[in-house]
Formats: C-alpha cells, structure tokens, sequence
C-alpha cells in the first residue's frame, strides 16, 4: 500500500504535534469534563461508560471470585467444610453465571473495546452513543437482577440450566436469574452494534481496513459473533421461562418436549461465547506484544484472517458438548472433525505472535509478562481441548474435572491474562497515571503459577473420573482437591495486588505522558486521558499498522519515511518506559 | 494415603482411550512446551539493548504460513479419525450383549438384570462379556458414567440411550452420575462388580432366589402387565390373529425390529424407543390402516414397567428371525434361571 493516493500526510503531523504539546490550551480530559454524579451518569462519552463499565464489572468479579473462594474452601474435605448441598450448588452456579455472562463476556469489549475502538479508528464516538449508555443501564438491570436472584434463594441448576431440571424440578430463582441474563445478553448485542457500525463507516480518512489494529479486527469478529448468536440464547432462556411458568412444552418430555432440544440450542449461543471471552483477549496480545517486542505483527493478514475464521467457524462446532449427550455418532464425527478445525486458527495466531519477536526488540514491561503469561495458559487451554474434540477421549473427560480444567486455561488462564495485559497497557492512557512497574511484573509471576496450581491438578482428577459439579467426593480425590484450593489461594493474591497499586496509582502514580510505551496507533497520538472529543482534528492515516520499524528508525528520518508511518509515537524516545 | 494418578484399565475400551489420551499429552506438552521456549527464547536473544543483528526483519512469510498451519492440521486430522473410528466401535453395540436396563432417577440407580434381579447403586457384571445397558431416566437427564470403564452416557428422560462396553477385569470400580441433576448429585453414585462368570451366575441365580417369591422375571413381569392392563383387547399376540379384521390395533407378533408402515407416508423400524413411543404417545406416529384411538399410558406405567412390557413384546419374535438382543436376552434370563439348584 502506498501513500501517494492517501491524503498529505503533512496536517496529521502537525496536528498530532500540537495535541502532544504539554499545557496546551485545549478541552480538558474526559475526567475533568464533569464531576458530577449526574456527569458520569447520564455521560454519551464512550470513554466515561468504559469506566462505568470498568467499575461495574470489577465489583461482578469480585462476587464471582469470592463464590469461587467459597466453592475451593469446601471442597478441600470429601464431605465438605461449611456448606449444605443446596447452598454448594447455588454457590458454584453463582460463580459461573457471574463470570460468564457478567464478567468474561463483557469484560475485554465493554471496558477496553469500549474505550478503545473509537480511539483506534480515529473516531470522536462510537456511532450510537446513546445506545451505549443504554448498553450500560441493561448490563446492570441484569446484573442487579442476577444478584437480587442470588440474595433471594440463588439459582441451582449451573449457568448452563439445563432442562428438564430448570424448566420444573430445580426449586430456586431461576426465572430472575434467566430475566438477568437476557437483558445482560441486549447490552452486549447493543455493544456488538455499536462496534460493527462504529468500524464500518466511522474509521479515519486512510484508515483502511488492512490498516486497521489487529485488536479492531478481533472486536470486529466478536460483535459478528455477539450480533449472530446472542438472539439465540435470549430465545433459548425465554423457552425455558415460558416452559417453566406456563409449562408450554419444549424440552420436558412429559409435555412433548425434547431435552436435548435445549443443548442444541444453548450451545449454539454458548459455544460462540466463549470466543466473545478470547477473541478480544487475543487482539489484546497482538497490540502488545507487537509495542513490546518494537516490530510489526508478523502475517498480519493471517492473524486478522484468524479472528474471522474463528468466528465462522466457531459457529459449527456446537455439537462437541454433546457427544454422550443422545445425538446421533455420525453428527458427533461431523462436529469432532469441525472442532479439530476450529483449533488451527488460534495456533496460527501463537505462531505468528511467536514470529513476531524475532528480530525484534523486546523488553519486559508488565504488560508483555502478562502476554506471556497468556500464551502460556492459552496453549495448554487450547491443546487441551482436542482432548475434547476428539470423540472417544470425549466420552470419558466430558462431565469431569479435565473439563473444568480445560475450560479454566482458556477462560481465566487466557482472557483474565489478556485482561490485565491490556488494562496494564491501556491504563495510562484511560487514567493518565502510570502503575508501579514492579508489583505488576510481580502480579504477572504470581498469576501464572498460582493458576497452573489450582488448575494442573484438575486434570489429573478429571483424567482419573471425579465429576464436575459435585459436593461430596471420594476421598482418594482429596490431596488434588487440597493442591488446587491452595493454588486457589495463590491466584487470589494475583487478584488483590493489582487492586491496591492501580487504586494507588490513580493518586500517586507518576502521570503519564501521551504516549509512554512509544506504542504506534492513533489512541496514542491523543493526551492521556484523552480529551472529551479524542482528536481535535480528524487524523489521517497514510501507512500500515504497527510501523515500528519506521518509528524507530535512526534519526533524522527522511520525510518519505515519516509519510509512510501510520502514526508517530508521541514525541517520546522510541522503546523508552516510564 | 493412595492418591491414583491414572484410572484402572478394566474395559476392552480402556487401553485405546489412554493411548488416543497419552498422545495428545505428548502433542500438548511438546506444543507448549516448543513454543515457549522458542517465544522465551528469541524474547532472550531480542532483548532491548542486545548487540544482535536485527537487519532485514521479515513481517510476512507465506511458506511460513502454509507449513504451520498444515502440520497442526494433518496432526489434528490424524487424531480425529483414530478417536472417531474408535467412538464408532463404542457406539455400536455387539448383537451379542446381554441386556441390562438401567433407570437413573434422583438420586439412585437402579438396575434390572432380564431374569428379574433388581439392584439398586450396583451393577454385577461378569467378566469378559459384552454388555449393553438400556437407560432411561425418570426425572431429569442422568449420565452413567464408569471411569474405569472409560464409557459414559446421557440418560435422557423421555428416551432411551444405549451404552456397552465389556468388562475385561474382575473388581470394584466406581460408578457416578456424571450430569448435575440436582441437590444430592454427588451422592448418585455406586459400584461396578466385575466377577468371573460362575461367580456371576451364581450371583444371579442366588438374588433371584431371595426374590423369587415376589419378582418375576421381565417377560414375565411384562406379560402380568399386558394382562392387567388388557392390551390383549386390541391387540393381537399370536401370528394366527394377525389376519383378523377387527382387530382394533396392530398385531404385536414380531413386530420388534420389523418396518412399519405409518399412516400419512413413511415407515419406522419398531425398536425400543419407537415401542415406548407407542405406549406413552400413541398417536405421535400412527400405524397405517389403525385409527388414533388408542389412550395414552404416559403416568400409568413407571420407567420400569415399561420396560418390562417392552421386554414381553420383543419376546413375541423379532423381524427376520435374525439373531436380535431381544433372543439374547430371553435366552439369558432362561440361563440364569437354569443356573437354579
């Protein structure tokens, strides 16, 4: 791509270089742009509701995490330490419905997508600013349903409420808890709009699509998949209150339904799903690890092309959950062989990552560790799901702790990581302070082995049979039950750190300039935090994405060089760290 | 204290399962492993400030491309087609197996051996024999899942699932519920016996004496049932009645494992599940030339009657006269009564 048909490349400069000058008389930050509650309440700022967003979802965390403490703690004897079995029921599905649909589906789109997308594509606001807000407002209608269902009785039936058990025999909330669900699953279709749109027309003039962020292209394939598939499940659950409430038969046999029905369909949504939780999480990693590592993400045709392949596909392998599940062998080969396939795009994303550090210049900040520790967790999460989507080892692991295991890797192992690579990474420009470098790098260490602590064990079990779900367990069970609340333990120290030093970051942290990673792509070309508007004015984009190589290029540079850079780094020393 | 690391093999599955299992440990492990020591590696030798030569860097490779996206997908595509071929072996049941039912409701299980022996949270098995378990649930979906066996399978309500294996080990293996079904989930679990056949044989023969007063067994508990019900007022048994015009439903003589014509076009294999069917839903598929009168007896038979009824019906002859499970089934609860002193 030249750049002789773009625009002059000569405005943008100047423009970046005025919006980079220190105290310069211009509008203030979005943070300053009001103090009122009302300010932050009624805000269309696509920024101020990521940080509606940011707060929201760390407190769903926070709840999530402490089910998850409570469920590791009663686990470490075989008939249980504090809790009934009603209660250990209730409490384990209140840790997934929390995690899944009102943290790991949110998380990474709402709070950085949110902040970012814009911001990357060079745009003022996402297209549909009102309908943001309202994202906001249904995410917490649900959120506070879900938990109002939790204080009242809680729900019994896991977060995958399977019929026949929750559309009459499970005696618990499970309409409310459904209603929270369903009206969480309209604020993430509003999200995937508000992204598909935004993406679509409101990109910067130059800014063509193989131009764009690896992390636009990954949000990009999420809101398809959000956009496509939630319909279903908001369906799916509204089935399964009308069977409950009016016993309109759909999945009871006993009024003609069809139990199985239900998988076919919850799947169908839930799968897809958990690619909402990684796609993101992956555009994260190639943004940092490409800043990190000073160099262009190697084949950035393939590892865009990825994304949606995953996307697609990720469509057609719901059937793997289902293989001891009644449904016929030749569809469970057909959707072996899918899953099998569904897998090749996310290793070509490693390869590529991989790649792309060589003969790059790589220095270790918090936020690449975090990557690293992604990709760690993510190989054996998804390694291990072959194990899953092979049919005949299916059988044995499905329902057990390997599942559990697998699924834990890839969701919390990988997305959590993700996450905390990209708040690191995005947290100066979101709150124009820097985080202290060494209790982040330690955050990162700690995660990664307290997370193969709690998690190694698990495989182990599952492999010898302990079934998920359970309350009381054999005793021979229990020295890895005792092993993995203990790397529980360890995890949630990898939790806490980050909360106190980002909390004290926000007061005594350093304040970050425009751009303290050197990193290329135009949320860095604006202050940190950026102002209410982003740019002052539109940039325009004359090159590809990640031009490190330009950037840091021996200076003086000659003007052709600088016109084929996509953007400029923010007037700080190449490679320099705060 | 004992902390297994691997389950005990004691299925003629077993061995196949762990090695398609150990190779994609080997895979996983290599993969991980290779990766990051390359990632970590480079990241060492790329380390800012390092006096390295960082000329020429490449940003794209197609070869590169096509080579890693290939290897992992022949490798994946290998695996898939051995797992899948062995999943086709467990799917398929031997025409041999002998016939077990299974009724998982909350929060137990329950077995029926053909000859009538119930067990409850058990399950005796001889060794060396192929055996197919019919399932049904009677409340929410179960999953019979035998970790020893490395076999598990959905109990669905409404429907029945198949699951067989054959036990290649004498002892005690673990037997859970594998689905969450609810409050004491975990504690639907119980035991495996796997004995040697005479011990077997015995064992039957020995639990049928306990009960013989009061348990029949399934053809015969099944008949009492048609009786009682007064089946036998529309339907015939006999082959001779077959031709008479007024009877009101089909004849039931051989009718197990044959083809039926259906009314409105098309035509259904009569097996257990088509069986049922016509017993708790009759008018979902109606025979052709038989109005829809027949009542439903959805709530009047529990699981197990039905399945006793069932096994009354596929004793009347199966299509073709081929070797069927219902043959092998009679044929073992004679044995096992045989087996009586």
């Amino acid at each position: 791509m030249t750049a002789s048909n773009e625009p002059a490349a000569v405005p943008l400069s100047e423009a970046h270089l005025e919006s980079v000058a220190p105290h310069a008389d211009r509008a203030p930050s979005y943070l300053s742009a009001g103090h009122t509650l009302r300010s932050w309440l009624l805000t269309q700022d696509h920024k101020r509701i990521a940080v509606l967003y940011l707060i929201s979802i760390s407190l769903f965390f926070v709840i999530g995490g402490l089910a998850a403490g409570a469920v590791r703690v009663e686990l470490i004897k075989p008939r249980g330490t504090f809790m009934s079995s009603e209660l250990y029921n209730r409490m384990f599905t209140l840790h997934g419905v929390v995690m899944i649909f009102f943290f790991l589906i949110p998380a990474i789109p709402a709070i950085l997508g949110n902040f970012l997308v814009p911001l990357m594509v060079g745009a003022r606001d996402l297209a549909f600013p009102r309908l943001n807000l309202l994202s906001w407002y249904l995410y917490s209608a649900g959120g506070l349903l879900a938990i109002t269902a939790a204080l009242t009785g809680g729900v019994d039936t896991g977060w995958t409420f399977y019929t026949p058990y929750s559309t009459f025999y499970s005696n618990s909330q499970v309409t409310m808890t459904i209603a929270g669900a369903f009206i969480a699953g309209f604020s993430s279709i509003a999200t995937g709009i508000n992204f598909i749109v935004t993406i679509h027309k409101m990109r910067a003039p130059g800014l063509t699509w193989f131009r764009l962020p690896l992390f636009i292209w990954a949000h990009y394939a999420t809101s398809i998949i959000i956009v496509l598939g939630t319909p279903v499940v908001a369906i799916t659950l509204l089935l399964v209150v009308a069977e409950r409430v009016a016993h309109i038969g759909v999945f009871d046999p006993r009024y003609g339904g069809d139990p199985v029905l239900f998988q076919h369909l919850f799947w169908f949504y839930s799968h897809p799903a958990v690619y909402i939780m990684i796609l993101p999480a992956m555009g994260v990693i190639s943004e940092v690890i490409s800043c990190f590592a000073r160099k262009r993400v190697f084949g950035y045709h393939f590892v865009a092309g990825s994304s949606m392949a995953i996307a697609v596909l990720g469509f057609l392998v719901w059937g793997h959950h289902m293989f001891v599940s009644g449904q016929s062998m030749y569809a469970g080969m057909v959707f072996s062989f899918l899953s099998f396939l569904v897998a090749i795009p996310s290793a070509v994303k490693v390869f590529n990552w991989t790649a792309t550090i060589y003969k790059g210049s790589v220095s270790f900040d918090a936020p690449m560790l975090f990557a690293f520790c992604f990709i760690g967790l993510f190989l054996i999460g998804g390694l291990t799901g072959l194990f899953l989507a092979s049919l005949a080892t299916d059988v044995h692991l499905t329902h057990t702790y390997f599942v559990v295991a697998h699924f834990h890797y890839v969701m919390v192992g990988g997305a959590i990581s993700a996450y905390f690579a990209g708040l690191h990474f995005w947290w100066p420009k979101i709150t124009g302070r820097m985080y202290p470098e060494g209790p982040a790098r330690l955050t990162a260490v700690i995660l990664f082995m307290g997370f193969h602590l709690t998690f190694l064990p698990q495989f182990v079990m599952g492999f010898v049979g302990m079934p998920r779900r359970y309350h009381y367990y054999p005793p021979e069970f229990q020295t890895m039950h005792i092993l993995s609340t203990a790397g529980a333990t360890v995890m949630a120290v990898a939790y806490l750190l980050p909360v106190v030093y980002l909390l004290w970051s926000l007061r005594y942290g350093k304040r970050a300039t425009a751009n303290p990673w050197g990193a290329t792509g135009l949320e860095w070309t604006v202050p940190s935090p950026p102002p209410t508007h982003n740019f002052d004015t539109v940039p325009v984009v004359t090159g590809e994405p990640y031009g490190y190589d330009e950037a840091d290029a021996p200076l003086p540079v000659t003007d052709s060089v600088v016109s084929a850079t996509m953007q400029a780094t923010g007037g700080k020393t190449p490679g320099g760290t705060a | 204290m004992d902390i297994p690391l691997l389950p005990q093999q004691a299925s003629s599955f077993a061995v196949e399962v762990d090695a398609i299992y150990f190779v994609l440990w080997a895979l996983t492990i290599f993969f991980s492993l290779a990766v990051m020591a390359v990632m970590l590696g480079l990241a060492y030798r790329y380390r800012r400030g390092s006096n390295v030569d960082r000329s020429r860097p490449v940003h794209a490779d197609l070869r590169v491309e096509l080579l890693w996206t290939g290897i992992p997908l022949l490798l994946g595509l290998a695996v898939f087609a051995w797992s899948a071929k062995l999943y086709a072996r467990t799917r398929i049941p031997p025409p041999d197996a002998m016939q077990i039912y299974v009724i998982g409701k909350r929060w137990m299980w329950q077995v029926q051996h053909s000859n009538g022996v119930r067990e409850n949270a058990e399950l005796h098995l001889p060794v060396g024999k192929n055996v197919l378990l019919t399932m049904i649930s009677q409340d929410v979906i179960h999953s019979f899942f035998v970790p020893a066996f490395r076999v598990k399978h959905d109990v669905l309500p409404g429907a029945y699932t198949r699951l067989w294996f054959r036990p290649t080990r004498v002892g005690k293996y673990r037997l859970f519920c594998s689905q969450y079904c609810g409050t004491q989930h975990s504690q639907m679990d119980g035991w495996v016996t796997v004995m040697e056949p005479d011990d077997f044989e015995r064992w039957l023969a020995n639990e049928g004496e306990k009960t013989a007063t009061t348990q029949m067994n399934m053809v015969d508990a099944g008949k009492a049932i048609y009786d009682r019900m007064a089946c036998g007022s529309c339907h015939a048994t006999r082959d001779a009645e077959t031709s008479a015009p007024r009877q009101r439903g089909g004849s039931l003589y051989g009718l197990y494992g044959s083809l039926v014509k259906l009314k409105g076009g098309g035509t259904v294999r009569a097996d257990e599940d088509y069986l049922r069917e016509s017993i708790m839903r009759p008018n979902a598929r109606i025979v052709e030339g038989y109005w829809p009168i027949m009542p439903s007896y959805e709530g009047q038979l529990t699981e197990e009657q039905t399945l006793q009824v069932i096994a009354y019906l596929k004793s009347l002859g199966s299509a073709g006269g081929e070797e069927g499970p219902a043959k092998s089934a009679s044929a073992a609860s004679v044995a096992a009564r045989g087996a009586r002193p």
